[in-house]
């Protein structure tokens, strides 16, 4: 059976089973590839996207589950032309390595800051533990959600 | 970049010409000898194999693996320099698998001497190995070395455009060239009047540059020496950067591979009716040792796999961890492959010193994985006797000739696209994951298939980081060390990796047992140093500074035990040993001893830990300092001190030492890969973690230009990382551990 599912404010038919995690749906159904592949048991945190505004690991979400809810992925807070707040941030740092898991540690960003406009760097270690990154760009990914958070209260 | 990327097979036949002999220098005699192997469309006019003139910018050809490291942007700053372009208005590509983009500096490290010693004939003779890569076109990213190549050749590539560019409005004013100057992607006449490259670029194009191009002084560099947005940085932050795993082609196929997790062995029977069963499943391919499973869906294709009947046959490995240290162990007994280091006579020191002044130790570290972020994967299509393959690779030219053997097609049919990586480390400098994506698209002739392997698969089919053993003794009296000899087992990386990669073992003794014991710029009057190869066929491959990761480790620490028995500090004892050697590495240890403030009192419940190593031509200080947090350990701070010569990006350089320095310390904490009945145990990150955000210690970074010759940043910060934390281990809780990982034996925070 098709599955209805809302992504980046658009809906999508998806012709899969039920029990496909999100994230193939995404990568390999609607194209989506922003957001990676990486472990596949919610260990390293590169395939998160927002559900509902929450940040989720998308290969632990059953694609019938996420039918019917919000979903928003990399390529829905910004693009190249228009970068979001945050990844002007990320932009600034220069943050990036290989790159691979930067769009889940900038959904997770994303969403911590949602939640916590002005958190302390225990909170951020903390809200970014579960985001791996094998080539160490932990104190830029730090240095950019400090500046993210400063700009977004500057801006009101 | 769409119709760039699009460099067509009639460029390969080009291409493929005899290989050109013969020692040759310079971006004039590299066009006459290797062909341009950029085929442009409309709008694209090349001016050699690195510059492109563009209506709407300059793309320049970057042909290395961008695999976090940054070498497209600084490749790029390189030519961009010379060719006197706004680097808002270039881009790069990566380019086609090709002789052109030959890497000559990648056997530079084979020469069977230290780094710093390479003058005068040595120096020639390392310059010569350059000929090599050349005569086998080996387009490879590895051993840290793509500025030592690029670094002249690139910007002579430049130059070479620029003065092409030049000699074309000249001729077009009726003025000498010497009367015309470049500036902004514009040649401008004394009046005035000026020419946008573009309009200049078809004229251009048939013009021979000069042989005698001269270079700018570093003291006109714009861009180089300077931190320049990455030119990949926009495109990674928004999801929109291609890796491998990204590649999607109209009708492809997506597909994963499971192989016998008993390493060497094959598959001596399967029933693929289980899987075909499943949902979106359309085909099971056997290899000689395992599957590849066909869906319209990875999960799926990666469900399937699982549900396939499979009868293994047994590994030819020793099949456990203890049975392969066994074989370590009994190197020990055989005869050494290799003397690399020599002096003086410490085996006759040690015999004849008192037994209260000799310091014996062993030391191990296990198996280690890469566990890039992107898992191993590739993309290919066979369509008739052309084929295609999409790849995050760091080796194309290999992966070209050994895809064409294998689909039985001519060489020049077959079309090879690295994409970004999702990290590499020295795990993509191998060919197996685009070969098996080869087999898939044998098997659908005319079908994309695109190979993504799982996380488990990747993890349990690695060329592991030899485990190596160590047997160390020394000689030390009240005013330091006198005596070092270290002794070296593992497996001979070099010879199996030359075996697997090039169809030959190279003769003579394994460099990569011993690298970064043999080459440390120590003055100790007797110091000798011995390789064992260990009889252990595991698969071994190039993790992030390669032999170095070991003997960085084995050395520092003994350094250290050598010093604290002498009753010396380790870090003024090093200051003092290293600069009876190598200035500037005694320059780069006085850094990390002020960044840190080595000498003054520490706070009470803190302790710090010191290494050094000289690796891929780049001597690097680390000092850490770690606390207790409750009955745990946490990293503080650390500081690294480093001098690569000239810092061409020094924010680059800053992101490297960092990232060296954080995956040395995943592997010194938490890095283990064992073996249980032939196969890995390990599989995931939950039994291979690694370093996380609230783990990571504050770090300053510092360069030091004390005039040495150009070095790499990429891997030189991994070495002196392990032995450094265990170090602070040792000035923290008194507990000297010389088995790593570290967290086996106390827990860290």
């Amino acid at each position: 059976m098709a599955y209805e599912i809302r992504v980046n404010g658009r809906t999508h038919a998806v012709d899969l089973p039920g029990d496909v995690p999100l994230l193939w749906v995404l990568r390999d159904a609607l194209g989506l590839t922003g957001t990676k592949y990486g472990c596949g048991i919610a260990s390293c945190g590169a395939c998160t996207v927002h559900v509902d505004g929450e940040a989720v690991r998308s290969c632990q979400l059953p694609l019938a589950e996420a039918a019917g809810r919000e979903i928003v992925t990399i390529e829905g807070i910004g693009s190249p032309e228009t970068l979001s707040l945050l990844q002007e941030a990320w932009l600034a740092h220069q943050v990036a390595q290989c790159g691979y898991c930067q769009s889940g540690q900038i959904m997770q960003a994303a969403a911590l800051l949602a939640a916590n406009p002005d958190p302390s760097d225990d909170e951020i270690d903390e809200a970014m533990a579960g985001n791996l990154c094998r080539c160490g760009t932990y104190p830029r990914i730090r240095a950019a959600i400090r500046t993210a958070a400063q700009m977004m209260r500057e801006k009101g | 970049m769409g119709r760039l990327g699009r460099i067509t097979r009639r460029a390969f036949l080009v291409t493929s010409v005899a290989v050109a002999g013969g020692v040759a220098l310079g971006v004039w005699q590299a066009k006459r000898d290797l062909p341009n192997p950029l085929e442009p469309d409309e709008g694209e006019i090349p001016l050699n194999s690195w510059v492109i003139i563009t209506s709407d910018g300059y793309a320049i050809v970057t042909p290395r693996a961008e695999m976090g490291q940054g070498v497209h942007t600084t490749l790029a700053a390189l030519v961009a320099e010379e060719l006197e372009v706004p680097w808002e208005e270039i881009r790069t590509l990566h380019g086609p698998a090709a002789q052109a983009y030959f890497n000559g500096a990648l056997l530079r490290a084979a020469v069977p001497w230290p780094d710093y010693e390479i003058t005068g004939w040595k120096e020639w003779l390392a310059d010569a190995t350059f000929v090599l890569p050349k005569m086998l076109g080996l387009q490879v990213t590895g051993g840290s070395t793509s500025m030592l190549d690029g670094f002249e050749k690139m910007r002579l590539a430049g130059a070479a455009a620029r003065e092409m560019l030049k000699t074309a409005a000249a001729r077009r004013w009726g003025l000498e060239v010497e009367d015309v100057r470049a500036e902004n992607g514009k040649v401008i006449a004394p009046d005035g009047r000026a020419i946008p490259y573009f309009d200049l670029a078809a004229q251009a194009a048939d013009i021979e540059p000069p042989s005698d191009l001269e270079l700018k002084p570093r003291s006109e560099w714009r861009y180089l020496g300077h931190a320049m947005p990455r030119v990949d940085m926009v495109p990674k932050i928004t999801g929109r950067a291609g890796f491998g795993i990204d590649v999607r082609l109209p009708g492809m196929k997506f597909a994963t591979v499971r192989r016998n997790p008993k390493l060497g062995g094959r598959m001596l029977d399967h029933d693929p009716a289980p899987a075909l069963a499943m949902p979106g499943v359309e085909k099971v391919i056997a290899l000689e040792d395992g599957v590849v499973v066909v869906a319209n869906n990875t999960w799926l294709a990666m469900r399937a796999a699982e549900a396939v009947a499979i009868e293994w046959e047994e590994s030819p490995h020793p099949p456990t961890t203890p049975a392969q240290i066994a074989r370590l162990e009994a190197a020990f007994e055989t005869e050494p492959d290799s003397v690399m280091r020599d002096e003086g006579d410490a085996v006759a020191v040690i015999a004849r010193a008192p037994t209260d002044k000799v310091v014996e130790a062993e030391y191990r570290v296990p198996w280690l994985a890469h566990a890039t972020m992107e898992p191993m994967n590739a993309t290919a299509l066979l369509e008739e006797d052309v084929l295609t393959i999409w790849a995050p690779n760091q080796a194309p030219t290999l992966i070209k000739a050994k895809a064409a053997a294998l689909a039985g097609v001519p060489e020049d049919q077959v079309e090879v696209h690295t994409t970004y990586l999702g990290g590499g480390f020295g795990r993509r400098a191998e060919t197996d994951f685009a070969l098996i994506a080869v087999e898939a698209a044998k098997a659908m002739p005319g079908v994309p298939v695109q190979v993504s392997w799982s996380r488990e698969e990747d993890m349990t089919h690695d060329f592991y980081r030899p485990a190596a053993m160590a047997r160390m003794k020394g000689v030390v009296n009240e005013e330091g060390i006198v005596a070092f000899y270290g002794r070296v087992s593992a497996p001979a990386l070099g010879r199996q990796a030359g075996r697997r990669l090039s169809g030959v073992a190279s003769p003579g003794p394994d460099r990569m047992i011993v690298e970064g014991m043999f080459d440390q710029p120590y003055g100790i009057a007797d110091y000798r140093v011995e390789g064992y190869a260990a009889d252990l066929d595991i698969p071994v491959g190039f993790w992030r500074s390669v032999g170095n990761s070991y003997n960085g480790f084995f050395h520092e620490c003994f350094i250290d035990e050598l010093a604290r028995a002498a009753g010396r500090d380790p870090l003024e004892h090093r200051i003092e040993l290293v600069r009876r050697v190598h200035e500037p590495s005694a320059k780069v240890l006085e850094a990390v001893a002020e960044m840190s403030g080595w000498g003054r009192s520490r706070r009470e419940g803190v302790g710090r830990g010191v290494a050094f190593t000289y690796s891929f031509g780049t001597p690097v200080a680390q000092v850490i300092e770690i606390g207790h947090a409750d009955e745990r350990i946490r990293l503080l701070r650390a500081w690294i001190a480093c001098d690569p010569g000239i810092a061409l990006d020094p924010l680059n350089v800053e992101a490297q030492m960092i990232s060296g320095m954080v995956y040395g310390l995943s592997a010194a904490i938490f890095g283990e890969i064992g073996f249980e009945d032939g196969a890995v145990i390990q599989s995931n990150f939950p039994d291979y973690e690694a370093l996380r955000m609230p783990q990571m210690p504050q770090v300053e970074v510092r360069i030091v230009e004390a005039g040495k010759p150009l070095g790499g940043i990429g891997e030189p910060g991994t070495p002196p990382s392990m032995p450094a934390l265990a170090n602070a281990v040792f000035d923290l809780t008194g507990k000297r551990i010389r088995t790593l990982p570290l967290g086996k034996f106390i827990s860290f925070a």
